[in-house]
């Protein structure tokens, strides 16, 4: 088809290939090429975080991201976080310590929130809470997904 | 952290009032639950819709040629795809105004009466060629002055909304002069004027409040495929899947049975999305394409589209005797409507002074349309608006008697019985109970220290709601029961709901496999909403339990060929009166397909005995005097959960009403241009809570049992949005010894007071 861009890229450790126009965000691709619908699209313009995945190592809000600038880049979104033999801490976390509530910002917290404890597992409320501060919850008022956050990190250091 | 939030509880259950994990939450954190915009259908076609870029037009016609023509495009529709359009006044005679206002609101016919009212819209193969579309539809406007403040549109000679809009007078009565007003309400009781002759102090005060969105970051979306046989199927984003099923046929002016409504999960709703926009848009485009039609909003169009809570003008006075006492109260309230009737000025003005007693009160309001979008109802509607002026006024008492806001609310407090101004007396309720929780609270006993500091506490009242509910409850062979219900799970009741179930049923919670389904697959259930979820439809599971229980009663009386009165169901055992026959839950539910087949118990209700709910709030706020910029240091919400089922998402509730409301408060505001364009109409500049912004919000639940329950339950979701408003401004005006009367209560604002 002409105008349509041949992409290669690495999503959740598999390769990927997918066809784009090149207007199209990273987060268009995801939901509506590749049928990946866990990254959410709450405003489309970078202000909300529920559409948060990571890209080569940096969390990125993927509707201001182009897909074509995905090409030979490694993008980890919300379905790769558990694994095979079960669930993220983090996403245990958030199951127990009730920090969601109608889940629509959930997955753009968890990979936000993964991003930050892989590097600091020990991060305190303030670094939490300044990390988290680009997504968006309306439901839960953060207490409880900050105290997730806190809790998680305290599981990937045992 | 561990005392942060606490629970009072009075009675303790085995499932009830413990804290679960929530059937839905591991395809909610693992990305795998299927919200509206996640639907994909074979043959699908996208959406979108053109609105009106002028606050106030009228349309004089509307050319979709060009959009028809462009590649791609296959389906166009105005509001002359809407039956109203081939109705004539003779036809809907008393109804003319009802169904035009609903209908309108869908698709404008006559004129747009917001900027961002829908008039077209546009299925194509991609959104991508829908939106290049729109921009290819010509509408030919002309142009109206708007008015976009409720005091202004109350005014003579003010730009009228609706020609003949059934209108009162100031005094209430029916005048045939055309006006924005839409309806006036008075309520007395006792003598007001004598009763402010017998106070010592009065204070009297204005205060407006603007425009807020609830802020749901999911933004409305719906999917709709018109088959050829005449049958509707609706996927969509609702709070109620059978007020979309009951109105869309209203508006397409089918049958109820001719829709079949799927809610998919929501992305959050807070009332906003009780009221819906896209469904019978998309349903008449797929009719016209002849394939299923998804349309989505964008967050523009959320904020410019979508209801807002009513912008408010309210004048309180208050006056009390040297005592304490307070001797009368009267409040007058100009609520916005938006475009069309139906603010919900009528609940704040029985919300306004339900958390006194009141001997001489007056309570009057007035319902106002102006050039906004048809406010929609965002959690304890009207009462948030209504207690930023009275808790206010009531802490201006409390320093000009120098009493303590607590001591003086308690000696003025309703309980059992009391009667308010509009009428109903008091049943069972906790006000008492949260106020003397917070005067035990550590943090109203710890002194604030620091300059530029203030401590705020207010209360706020929700009368809660009772409502139609159903479930349906199968027994599987292995013991687990299906639990099938209408209503839409926001923020965790399918747990609080199996709870009840399990609770009843004397079974463990996790063999209760709860699911919400669609309209053609259970009872009537209302919306999710008016804190009515866990309490109605909870009841609903412990009725259909009930019936469980009496099945299963008959069926081992039949089995062991003995009277059923000889059988009891004991905790999740079924036993003969000898003691020596009995059967547990899973022995029996084996059995069940051999023995006369399978049992389901349903039930289907319309409970009164809701229970009102209280708040009492309280926080700590620094001012800096340089930026005017409040930063909210301390947080403590109390509120009667009469049982809190699941603590954990009764704590969530609290928490993110009290959120809101502090970002009602201090951030969040509509802002207009002159023309009634709205300014800020994205998440950058409609400015909502951070992470960042907040500190923990400290809970307690207390539990003064609902006697209208089997488990004590009071709704939670909506009282907790009433007290901040006035918290934070009363904790503001003590840091400044300002009164900050209009919301928000930006560092501009508070600059301006104090400089
Ligand atoms: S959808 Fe990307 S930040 Fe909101
Ligand atoms: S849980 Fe609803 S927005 Fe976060």
């Amino acid at each position: 088809m002409p105008g349509l861009v041949h992409v290669t890229t690495t999503i959740n450790g598999n390769q990927t290939d997918f066809l784009c126009e090149p207007r199209q965000s990273l987060l268009e691709c995801l939901r509506d090429v590749v049928g990946m619908t866990g990254s959410k699209e709450g405003c489309n313009d970078g202000n909300c975080g529920a559409c948060t995945v990571n890209l080569d190592g940096r969390i990125v809000t993927s509707c201001l991201v182009l897909g074509v600038e995905a090409q030979g880049a490694e993008v980890n979104t919300i379905e790769g976080v558990a694994s095979a033999e079960g669930l993220h801490p983090i996403q245990q976390s958030f199951l127990e310590n009730a920090a969601l509530q109608c889940g629509i910002c959930t997955p753009g917290f968890i990979v936000a929130a993964k991003a930050l404890l892989e590097a600091e597992p020990d991060a305190d409320e303030a670094r939490i809470r300044h990390w988290l501060a680009g997504n968006l919850c309306r439901c839960t008022g953060y207490d409880k997904i900050v105290r997730a956050v806190i809790d998680a990190g305290e599981r990937m250091r045992a | 952290m561990t005392t942060a939030n606490q629970v009072l509880s009075e009675v303790e259950y085995e499932v009830v009032g413990k804290r679960p994990v929530r059937p839905d939450g591991v395809d909610k954190v693992t990305g795998r639950a299927q919200y509206g915009a996640d639907l994909e259908l074979t043959g699908l076609l996208h959406a979108r819709v053109l609105r009106s870029p002028h606050a106030h037009a009228r349309i004089n016609s509307i050319d979709t040629s060009r959009a028809e023509a462009l590649a791609g495009v296959r389906a166009v529709v105005t509001a002359a795809d809407l039956p109203f359009a081939a109705l004539s006044r003779e036809d809907l005679s008393n109804d003319y105004n009802r169904f035009k206002f609903l209908s309108d609101n869908f698709l404008a016919s006559d004129k747009a009466l917001y900027r961002g009212h829908a008039v077209a819209a546009v299925a194509a193969e991609n959104a991508h060629i829908a939106e290049a579309a729109l921009d290819l539809i010509d509408v030919d406007y002309e142009v109206l002055e708007p008015v976009i403040d409720v005091r202004a549109a109350m005014q003579d000679g003010a730009p009228l909304l609706h020609d003949d809009l059934v209108h009162t007078s100031a005094m209430g009565e029916i005048s045939d002069k055309p006006s924005n007003v839409a309806s006036y309400m008075k309520f007395d009781k006792g003598d007001t004027a004598a009763g402010f002759a017998n106070s010592d102090v009065i204070v009297e005060r204005e205060f407006t409040t603007a425009s807020v969105h609830q802020g749901y970051i999911e933004p409305h979306n719906a999917t709709a495929h018109w088959r050829a046989d005449g049958q509707i199927n609706i996927w969509c984003s609702t709070q109620g899947a059978f007020v979309v099923r009951a109105n869309t046929a209203d508006v397409l002016r089918i049958d109820v049975s001719s829709v079949r409504v799927t809610p998919m999960e929501i992305g959050g709703g807070f009332g906003g999305k009780v009221t819906f926009y896209l469904e019978p848009v998309a349903a008449l485009l797929s009719r016209k394409a002849g394939a299923p039609v998804k349309v989505l909003m964008s967050r523009t169009e959320v904020f410019e589209g979508s209801g807002p809570a009513p912008g408010s003008w309210m004048r309180v006075k208050m006056g009390a005797d040297s005592a304490g006492k307070i001797t009368a109260a009267e409040i007058e309230l100009a609520f916005e409507a938006g475009a069309y009737p139906g603010s919900p000025v009528m609940q704040g003005a029985t919300c306004a002074f339900a958390c006194y007693e009141l001997e001489n009160g007056t309570v009057e309001g007035y319902d106002v349309v102006v050039n906004k979008p048809k406010t929609a109802a965002y959690r304890a509607p009207g009462s948030p608006q209504a207690a930023f002026g009275v808790e206010q006024v009531v802490d201006e008492l409390c320093q000009k008697l120098g009493v303590d806001p607590v001591e003086f609310r308690l000696n003025n407090t309703v309980t059992e019985g009391s009667r308010k101004v509009e009428g109903p007396v008091f049943q069972k309720i906790g006000l008492v109970e949260c106020l003397e929780a917070a005067r035990n609270h550590e943090h109203y006993r710890s002194p604030l220290e620091g300059s530029n500091r203030g401590r705020g506490i207010a209360a706020g009242f929700w009368m809660n709601r009772g409502f139609h509910s159903s479930v349906n409850m199968t027994v599987n062979p292995d013991g687990t029961v299906n639990l099938i219900e209408g209503s839409v799970d926001i923020g965790g009741s399918r747990a609080s709901i199996a709870q009840q179930a399990a609770e009843t049923l004397g079974i463990a919670y996790d063999e209760i496999k709860p699911q919400v389904v669609d309209t053609d697959s259970i009872g009537f259930t209302m919306v999710t909403g008016g804190s009515r979820t866990t309490f109605a439809t909870g009841w609903a599971a412990i009725l259909a339990a009930e019936d469980v229980k009496q099945q299963m009663v008959q069926r081992a009386a039949s089995i062991w060929d003995v009277p059923v009165e000889d059988v009891e169901y004991d905790g999740g055992e079924i036993r003969h009166k000898s003691e020596e026959l009995s059967f547990t839950f899973k022995d029996l539910a084996r059995q069940l397909y051999t023995t006369g087949g399978g049992i389901t118990g349903t039930a289907s209700l319309d409970p009164t005995g809701e229970g009102n709910s209280f708040g009492v709030h309280l926080v700590d706020v620094e001012v800096d005097p340089e930026t005017g910029k409040t930063e909210v240091l301390r947080y403590t919400a109390i509120q009667d959960a009469g049982k809190a089922v699941h603590p954990s998402y009764v704590e969530g509730q609290i928490q993110g009403g009290a959120v809101q409301g502090i970002g009602w408060a201090l951030n969040e505001e509509y802002y207009f241009g002159d023309n009634g364009q709205m300014m800020n109409s994205s998440f950058l500049d409609y400015r909502m809570p951070t992470s960042l912004d907040l500190p923990m919000i400290d809970t307690v639940i207390v539990e003064v049992a609902n006697p209208g329950h089997p488990y004590g339950v009071r709704g939670v979701g909506e009282v907790p949005i009433v007290p901040p408003l006035a918290a934070v401004a009363n904790a503001v005006g003590h840091a400044t010894n300002q009164r900050l009367t209009s919301l928000p209560i930006t560092p501009g604002s508070v600059l301006e007071a104090t400089l």
